[in-house]
C-alpha cells in the first residue's frame, strides 16, 4: 500500500515561518486563542490537555556553554496535502476539499473518537475535555464569527478560516475575484500579530505572493517530509542544526543523525 | 428454589450460594457502572487520557477482547461450514464468550467517544475510506449475528422449551445456523482485519504503519490471523476456569486439545508472517523515513523486551507447544500455551495502541507516558464482571455443555 496522493488545488494557502526571527514570545498562541474563542481552562497545569491550536516548541542544538543555541518553532496545523487525519475519520468530520487546501473540522459532526489525533504526527489536533466556560465579562470580547466548540469534539487550527470567508466576501463586495485574493488580503491571526514578522502567509502557488519565493528558498524545509504528508506549512532557518531537526535522519547516520529523543 | 429452571439432569449449587456469588460479582459491576455514569455525566475528562493518548486502556481492552472473542466466529465456521462435528461440545460456549466480548467492547466504545449521543453518525455519515467505519458496521452487525446465535440456546431453557412455538423456533434456528455462521465469519474476518488496518494506515505513526496489499495494510491480515490463533484457545481457558470454579467436568479434553490444535495452527501461520513483517518493517520501511528499529523503543515500559515477549515468548513458544501433539495433549501444557497465547495477542494490541502514539515522531518531541486511572480500570472491570454474570446465569439455567451430564455421572 503506497502513501495516499496529494490533493492539488489551484490556490494553496500556506505559511512560511522564519525560525531565525521567532523569539518564542507566544503572541501567536495568544492571538489564536482570542481569534478562535478558545476558553481559558480552570486548571491548565496538565499541558497534554490544553487547547493550543498553534503551539511553540523550544528546540536546542544539544550543546552547552557558549555553543548552546535555541530556536523556537510555532506549530499550527500543517494543513497537509496528503493528510493522515482526513481518511481515517469514520464520520467525514474532517475534509480537505475546499479551494485553498485548508483541512476542515466539522464540529457538529465529530463524534470525538480521537482517531484523527492518533493519526496526526504533529499533534496538531486537540480534544475538548470540558465544555468551554468563559469568565464573566469575557463573552463581550468573543469573536462573533467563530463558533465555540462543545465538550467531546476534536478541534484544530484552520488558518483562521473565518478570516478567509471574510476576505472572499470583501473581494466580492469590491468587485474583485474571491478566488484570486491579493497577497495580504487574507491573513490568519498568528501571522498578523507576530511582532518580528516571523510568520508569512499566502498562496504558495502564486508568484505574486511573498510566500511563493520563501517556500522555495534554499533554507526552507517542512516537518517530517519523509512521511509523505506534504504539509502546507514551511519553515526557514539559516542554521543547519535547526533544519535537521525538521525530520528524522537516524537511519542514514549523517550529521545531525544523533538520537534526538530524550 | 430455582431447581425447576436447571437444565435436565444437571446439578447446580444452592440458590443461596448462587446469590452470594452473584452479589460478589455485582459489587465490581456496580462500581464500574458508577464510573460509567460519571463518564457520561462529566465526559472523559475523568479518565487518564490526554491529547497525546487519545487511545489508551479502553481501546487496548476492546481490541484484546474482540481478538479473544474470535473463538465464536472461527469455531462457528469450522463447525457449521467445514462440518467438524466434534466442536459441537464447545460451540455454545464460544458463542456466549463472543457475545460477552463484543457487547462489552461496544459498551466501552460508547464511553470512549467524546460525544456518545452522536454514536449513530457512524451509520449516517460513514466515511467509506476509514477503517473505523468498517469496524463500526461489522462489529454491530456481527453482534446481531451473535445474538441470533445465542437466542436458540436461551430458548432451549427447560421451561421455555416447553412452549411449542419457542421449541420449534429454536429448532429451526439451529437448522439454519450455518447461514448465520457464514455471515458471522464474513463480518468478523473483516472487522478483525479492519481493527488491524486502523493502525496499519497511520502513515504518521511509524511504529504502526505498514505497506500492504491493495487497500489493506499487512496489519489487516495479521490481526485476523492473531485473533483466530488465540480466540479458540481462550474459549478453552474459559471452559477450564469454569470447571475449576464449579468442580464439574464440562468439555472432554479431546475437544479442548482440538481447539488447541486449531489455535496453534493459526498462531503458527501468524507468527511466521509477523516475524517477516517485523523484519521488513525494521529493515525497509523505517530506514525509508529516516528512523531506526532502536528508535521505536524507550526505557522499560516501551522497551524491546515487550516486543520480543509478544513475538517469541507469547507467540512462537505457544505456537510450537500447540502444534506439537505430545505437548498439546498434556493438559497443563495446553493451558500454559493458551495463557501465553492470549497474553501475546493482548500485548500486541497494547503495543499497537499505546506505544504507537507514545513515540515521538517530531525529532524535538519526547516520549510520553500514560497511566490509566480508576475510571478506566473500573469500567473495564465492569465488562469483566458483566461477563461473569452472563456466564454464571447461562451455566446455571441453560444447557450450554452437551457433554456435562455424561461426564459427571
Amino acid at each position: 500500500m503506497s502513501h495516499g496522493a496529494t490533493k492539488e488545488f489551484k490556490v494553496t494557502w500556506g505559511m512560511v515561518i522564519d525560525l531565525d526571527k521567532c523569539t518564542g514570545c507566544g503572541a501567536c498562541m495568544t492571538a489564536c486563542q482570542v481569534e478562535n474563542n478558545i476558553a481559558p481552562m480552570v486548571d491548565a497545569s496538565n499541558k497534554l490537555r490544553t487547547l493550543s491550536w498553534v503551539l511553540v516548541f523550544e528546540l536546542n542544538n544539544g550543546k552547552s556553554g557558549a555553543e548552546a543555541e535555541v530556536a523556537y518553532l510555532p506549530r499550527p496545523c500543517m494543513q497537509c496535502g496528503n493528510p493522515a487525519c482526513v481518511p481515517v475519520c469514520p464520520v467525514v468530520a474532517t475534509e480537505k476539499n475546499e479551494e485553498g487546501g485548508i483541512v476542515s473540522q466539522i464540529y457538529p459532526r465529530c463524534i470525538g473518537c480521537r482517531y484523527c489525533m492518533a493519526a496526526c504526527p504533529y499533534h496538531a489536533r486537540y480534544f475538548n475535555w470540558e465544555d468551554p466556560i468563559f469568565p464573566k465579562g469575557m463573552e463581550k470580547a468573543l469573536s462573533p464569527s467563530t463558533s465555540a466548540r462543545p465538550r467531546g469534539v476534536v478541534e484544530k487550527c484552520n488558518f483562521c478560516h473565518t478570516r478567509f470567508m471574510q476576505a472572499k466576501e470583501k473581494a466580492r463586495q469590491e468587485g474583485g475575484k474571491p478566488n484570486e485574493l491579493a497577497d495580504g488580503a487574507y491573513m490568519p491571526a498568528c501571522a498578523e500579530i507576530c511582532p518580528t514578522g516571523a510568520i508569512s502567509f499566502g498562496d504558495v502557488k502564486n508568484k505574486e505572493h511573498k510566500v511563493f519565493d520563501l517556500a522555495q528558498g534554499k533554507d526552507a524545509f517542512r516537518l517530517l517530509e519523509k512521511l509523505g504528508l506534504n504539509p502546507q506549512v514551511y519553515y526557514v532557518s539559516k542554521r543547519e542544526w535547526v533544519r535537521k531537526l525538521g525530520d528524522n535522519y537516524a537511519a542514514t547516520g549523517k550529521p545531525g543523525a544523533a538520537k534526538k529523543h530524550s | 428454589m430455582d431447581r425447576a429452571l436447571f437444565p435436565d439432569g444437571l446439578e447446580r449449587c444452592s440458590f443461596g450460594k448462587f446469590v452470594l456469588w452473584m452479589g460478589f460479582i455485582s459489587a465490581f459491576f456496580l462500581f464500574g457502572l458508577y464510573a460509567m455514569l460519571l463518564i457520561f455525566a462529566k465526559g472523559i475528562v475523568v479518565t487518564g487520557l490526554d491529547n497525546y493518548f487519545g487511545f489508551g486502556l479502553w481501546i487496548t481492552f476492546d481490541l484484546a477482547v474482540i481478538a479473544l472473542g474470535a473463538g465464536a466466529f472461527f469455531t462457528g465456521f469450522l463447525k457449521y461450514i467445514l462440518k467438524i462435528d466434534q466442536l459441537k461440545n464447545i460451540i455454545n460456549l464460544t458463542v456466549i464468550v463472543g457475545f460477552i466480548c463484543y457487547s462489552g467492547a461496544m459498551l466501552v466504545l460508547t464511553m470512549d467517544i467524546g460525544q456518545p449521543i452522536r454514536a449513530w453518525f457512524g451509520y449516517w455519515h460513514p466515511n467509506v475510506h476509514s477503517m473505523l467505519t468498517e469496524v463500526i458496521f461489522c462489529i454491530t452487525c456481527y453482534l446481531l449475528v451473535l445474538i441470533i446465535e445465542f437466542v436458540p440456546l436461551v430458548l432451549e431453557q427447560k421451561q421455555l422449551n416447553k412452549i411449542p412455538f419457542l421449541h420449534h423456533l429454536a429448532h429451526n434456528m439451529h437448522v439454519n445456523m450455518a447461514l448465520f455462521a457464514g455471515i458471522g465469519t464474513f463480518l468478523s474476518t473483516f472487522h478483525q482485519g479492519s481493527l488491524g488496518g486502523m493502525y496499519g494506515v497511520l502513515q504518521g505513526r511509524p511504529y504502526a504503519f505498514r505497506e500492504g496489499f491493495f487497500i489493506w495494510p499487512w496489519t489487516f491480515f495479521l490481526f485476523v490471523l492473531s485473533a483466530v490463533g488465540s480466540g479458540p484457545i481462550f474459549t478453552v481457558l474459559v471452559c477450564t476456569f469454569m470447571e475449576k470454579l464449579t468442580g464439574r467436568k464440562l468439555v472432554d479434553f479431546k475437544t479442548k486439545a482440538l481447539m488447541g490444535k486449531i489455535a496453534g495452527t493459526m498462531l503458527t501461520v501468524y507468527v511466521f508472517f509477523k516475524i517477516l513483517d517485523t523484519w521488513a518493517w525494521a529493515n525497509n520501511y523505517l530506514p525509508s523515513i529516516g528512523m531506526t528499529f532502536d528508535q521505536m523503543f524507550y526505557g522499560n515500559i516501551y522497551g524491546k523486551p515487550l516486543m520480543f515477549t509478544e513475538i517469541i515468548l507469547c507467540g512462537l513458544v505457544p505456537a510450537i507447544m500447540l502444534i506439537t501433539p505430545s505437548i498439546r495433549n498434556n493438559p497443563a501444557m495446553l493451558y500454559t500455551a493458551g495463557i501465553l497465547d492470549c497474553m501475546g495477542v493482548s500485548l500486541n494490541r497494547y503495543l499497537f495502541t499505546v506505544q504507537s502514539i507514545a513515540m515521538p515522531i517530531l525529532p524535538f518531541d519526547k516520549w510520553q507516558f500514560y497511566a490509566p486511572n480508576w475510571a478506566e480500570w473500573s469500567t473495564c472491570g465492569m465488562i469483566v464482571a458483566f461477563g461473569f454474570l452472563v456466564m454464571s446465569m447461562t451455566y446455571r439455567y441453560l444447557p450450554v455443555f452437551p457433554q456435562e451430564q455424561g461426564m459427571n455421572k
